[in-house]
């Protein structure tokens, strides 16, 4: 009997956890395969729009004309700013934050800090990360050339681990106690913040598909959003969806 | 019967010839393809000279990325080609047989190791240690530069010494009847006989400096602004195409074929004149 197939591609922020509901999903039902590739948000939301794929992963909103296809939450990412844990600083307002990476602020004594530079440290152009951290911090306001330019989380994490000047954002489930993660205006960038809505910095993580799934592709959405899919992405440090029957 | 059997064999042969050079053909076409209608679109004085990158708002400039692989090559080459001569030298004039038969296949496995291997390095030594002392991010033209300088030694030092020793013995038993020291017949007689194949070497070594990706992705912080000093980080044309191909899609990654297009021209460029200086005696 040949093995139905489901094609998902997008987001490599969104991949690493679709993998591991996929590899659940096909012990949990041996005749189905799932082929998940990565290629990014935008990527992602195409490969939706024109058919290529069943699903499209996103790690932003849908904006504009996007907006018109079929997509679901499956959860939300929180965002944390980063920064070397022997930096005095402990809290941050976002303006801060944006002055920052826009190199209007560029010396740490100006935030109260040590009299050093500051060593901004970004995502490549292309980024879901980025994206969502531009549109969510930056606002109209852009960030510096000058910015350290790393090509995933991990890198940058590590690279702020490193440096005592250093700041950087990462996926706020990849925090560990190698870096110090700022509160933002006061709040803690916690998973309890992020699900009660007093930490602002968070981004959804959006299955995208041209028209309401049928069959194969439904399936697997629904063990998604089910309370073992959302336990199974929690466990992998995500924050469980709010909505959970999308549009 | 074996005229049809030489003919046989040397057609085959002549296919698996032509079958490497359509590999080369069949790249620099694709490249071609995918990357001019873009410069076409920006202009090509926009696109070489054009000082703002950011894709996503539709800013193709990569004139700080020509900056960024000059100057790192450069520091390369600076710290790099004095080392690789002198190594150079000493295997080609002075070392006792023992020595030079270690030291020679100790610098051939410095070719051998992966680049990754050596901008892993570089991120755990070099750059710890430039932020610590000198100040900056470390993630640096300097640190690129380091890692450069070494990744090209085997390819200096083993061709420049090859054109040391294919040097006439004549040259030197003459030096030496003239009543020439050693050292005196190596930098009047030798060097200058030697000369084309040793500039033949450094630009070959250049050119590797110039299209090395991955060690110097993880050391040289990749910013895309022009960079102020040595200590500030940098982006090459290579490391350009190397961080943002895995998102790029559209005009960005046309723009990646494009930066592709300047970065083959000028590898072109140094291979024809170290072609040319070779040939030259």
């Amino acid at each position: 009997m040949p093995k139905a197939g489901i094609i998902v591609a997008g987001s490599t922020s969104v991949q690493p956890f679709a993998e591991v509901l996929a590899e659940e999903y096909m012990t949990l039902h041996p005749d189905v395969t799932i082929d998940i590739q990565g290629g990014g948000s935008a990527a992602g939301i195409m490969a939706a729009q024109s058919g290529i794929a069943d699903i499209g992963m996103s790690s932003r909103e849908l904006e504009g004309g996007e907006k018109s296809l079929w997509y679901v939450e499956i959860a939300r990412d929180g965002l944390a700013v980063i920064v070397h844990p022997s930096n005095p600083i402990g809290n941050l307002s976002l303006n801060q934050v944006r002055d920052i990476y826009a190199a209007t602020v560029s010396n740490w004594s100006l935030l109260g800090g040590p009299r050093s530079q500051i060593h901004v440290i970004t995502r490549e152009d292309g980024s879901g990360t980025r994206a969502a951290f531009e549109s969510l911090v930056m606002g109209k306001a852009e960030i510096t050339p000058r910015a350290i330019v790393q090509d995933s989380n991990g890198a940058v994490r590590q690279l702020v681990a490193d440096d005592p000047n250093a700041i950087g954002f990462i996926s706020l489930g990849l925090v560990n106690e190698t870096v110090k993660a700022l509160e933002l205006g006061g709040v803690a960038a916690t998973r309890e913040n992020v699900i009660n809505g007093s930490y602002g910095l968070s981004r959804p993580f959006l299955f995208i598909a041209r028209s309401q799934p049928t069959g194969q592709t439904k399936q697997f959405i629904d063990f998604t959003l089910s309370a073992e899919g959302q336990k199974l992405l929690a466990t992998e440090g995500l924050i469980p969806s709010s909505d959970g029957t999308g549009k | 019967m074996k005229s049809l059997k030489e003919k046989i064999s040397e057609s085959v042969f002549l296919l698996i010839a032509l079958s490497a050079l359509s590999a080369l053909a069949l790249i620099t076409v694709f490249i071609f393809i995918e990357g001019v209608p873009i410069i076409a679109k920006v202009g090509v004085v926009n696109f070489v000279f054009g000082m703002k990158w950011a894709p996503s708002q539709g800013a193709f400039g990569i004139f700080p990325m020509i900056i960024g692989s000059v100057s790192v090559t450069l520091g390369a080459a600076v710290l790099g080609v004095p080392v690789a001569l002198c190594c150079s030298i000493f295997l080609a004039e002075f070392a006792p047989a023992t020595l030079s038969n270690l030291v020679r296949p100790a610098i051939q496995l410095l070719a051998g190791i992966p680049s990754v291997v050596y901008g892993f390095w570089g991120l755990v030594f070099i750059v710890p240690a430039i932020r610590n002392y000198l100040g900056g991010p470390g993630l640096s033209i300097l640190a690129g530069s380091v890692i450069l300088a070494i990744m090209i030694l085997p390819t200096v030092i083993s061709i420049s010494e090859v054109s040391l020793l294919a040097l006439p013995r004549l040259y030197k038993e003459g030096a030496f009847a003239l009543g020439a020291t050693h050292w005196q017949t190596i930098r009047s007689v030798l060097m200058p006989a030697a000369k084309s194949g040793i500039v033949a070497a450094i630009i070959l070594g250049i050119g590797r400096a110039i299209g090395e990706t991955m060690a110097v992705i993880m050391v040289l912080g990749n910013a895309v602004a022009l960079p102020q000093s040595i200590l500030d980080p940098a982006r090459t044309l290579t490391t350009n195409i190397g961080i943002e191909m895995g998102y790029a899609s559209g005009e960005h990654q046309e723009a990646l074929f494009a930066t592709g297009i300047v970065l083959l021209i000028i590898i072109m460029i140094l291979n024809a004149i170290a072609q040319y200086a070779a040939r030259r005696r």
